[in-house]
């Protein structure tokens, strides 16, 4: 039996049903997104002032990953367009572009957890607190390494690590910390603090979007690509069907970026 | 049930129903990039303003206000809701209307607390 609606429009929604379906599926991950948002607002507006992070993220690479994003959307576009005016090379073309633009913003995502991962903050016996990164960590050493500096306690009895924009000028170095003096060393991971935790959870939510649509483009643009010679109507609409997932994850990029990296 | 085939058509076509145009569509590419770059820009040298000249909630009001505007553009060009048929209109107010719902339930909960507690 025919697939009814993959290629002409449904009369009473004016739509073949595949764009219904993406349509209702992007709502359904607008409010999951919406859901991780309104938690972010949630714990900024209620913290302390002075205690939310500011700064801690890497703008020029966040910068970087949000024109990829842009300019994947363009490809992404240009692919659909090439479709419809039945110019198959040009549509592997711009979805090669796709790919590896997607490629290249989970490479730099991989090297900001990176970063952060490798990046600690270590509380002394004495109260003292450090803040670098990771020179050396060796279990057989009895002392550790970071590359960083010693954190500054505020007026207000707070350290400073909170807003490392305005710490950018203090200049760092390399420091060695006795294990016996350490009470707490703890990496920027997830579990560091609710910053951390919303930075982790909303950017990796995305990039597995970013994940899985690379998948469905990777499919359309190799073994999917059969169905070009056979229906390439059908085919359009699926290059357009999964257009549609990959603008919505750079609107939500859109968002992501100035809320995590900007404010 | 009704029969599908009979239903009335629910608005006007689409503009990408028309025949599309690759030069049209390089020439609309270029000037959406441009937009979502000058959008960016302005993003971050508005995150660089001194707290002294701008106060921490306008800026982040005025930051994402852009970032609407570069959504608007994108949503609006790229994925073509500038010209989209009623029924996607349709599923995007309601989800607008939920979302609306959860942000006002997430203010809501902010000043919900149990009776007789202090706070700061």
């Amino acid at each position: 039996m025919e697939i009814p609606y993959t290629v002409e429009a449904r009369p009473d929604t004016g739509l073949y049903n595949a764009k219904v379906g993406i349509w209702l599926f992007l709502a359904s991950e607008v409010m999951l997104f919406g859901g991780l948002f309104s938690a972010f607002v949630l714990l900024r507006v209620g913290a302390e002032p002075g205690t939310w992070p500011h700064g801690w993220q890497n703008i020029v690479l966040g910068t970087i990953n949000t024109i990829v994003l842009a300019l994947s959307a363009i490809t992404t576009l240009m692919a659909w367009v090439a479709c419809k005016v039945r110019d198959f090379g040009k549509f592997k073309f711009f979805h090669a572009c796709t790919l590896l633009l997607a490629l290249t913003f989970l490479c730099i995502k991989f090297v900001e957890y990176s970063e952060h991962l490798n990046h600690y903050e270590i509380t002394l016996a004495n109260g003292d607190i450090y803040d670098g990164d990771m020179v050396s960590n060796d279990p057989t050493q009895d002392h550790v390494v970071i590359r960083g500096r010693k954190d500054q306690i505020l007026k207000n009895g707070e350290p400073d690590l909170y807003d490392l924009r305005a710490q950018k000028d203090i200049p760092e170095s390399e420091i060695t910390i006795p294990r016996s003096q350490i009470s707490q060393m703890d990496n920027y991971g997830p579990w560091h603090n609710n910053y951390l935790a919303l930075y982790y959870t909303l950017t990796g939510l995305h990039a597995m979007h970013i994940l899985g649509g690379s998948i469905v483009i990777g499919y359309l643009w190799g073994p999917g690509r059969k169905l070009w010679k056979k229906d390439p109507e059908r085919f359009t609409n699926r290059v357009e069907v999964s257009g549609l997932f990959w603008h919505f994850v750079d609107l939500v990029w859109i968002f992501l970026f100035p809320v995590l990296y900007l404010t | 049930m009704s029969e599908p085939h009979t239903a009335p058509v629910a608005s006007a076509p689409q503009s990408h129903d028309h025949p599309v145009e690759f030069n049209s569509y390089v020439r609309r590419c270029a000037i959406v990039l441009g937009v979502v770059f000058v959008a960016v820009g302005l993003m971050i040298w508005t995150s660089y303003i001194p707290e002294a000249r701008l106060d921490w909630s306008p800026k982040i009001a005025i930051i994402l206000l852009i970032a609407s505007c570069n959504a608007f553009i994108v949503a609006g060009f790229l994925m073509h809701l500038i010209s989209e048929r009623k029924m996607v209109y349709t599923i995007l107010g309601f989800t607008v209307t939920f979302v609306i719902g959860l942000f006002a339930l997430t203010l809501y909960a902010m000043s919900d607390f149990p009776l007789h507690t202090i706070t700061r």
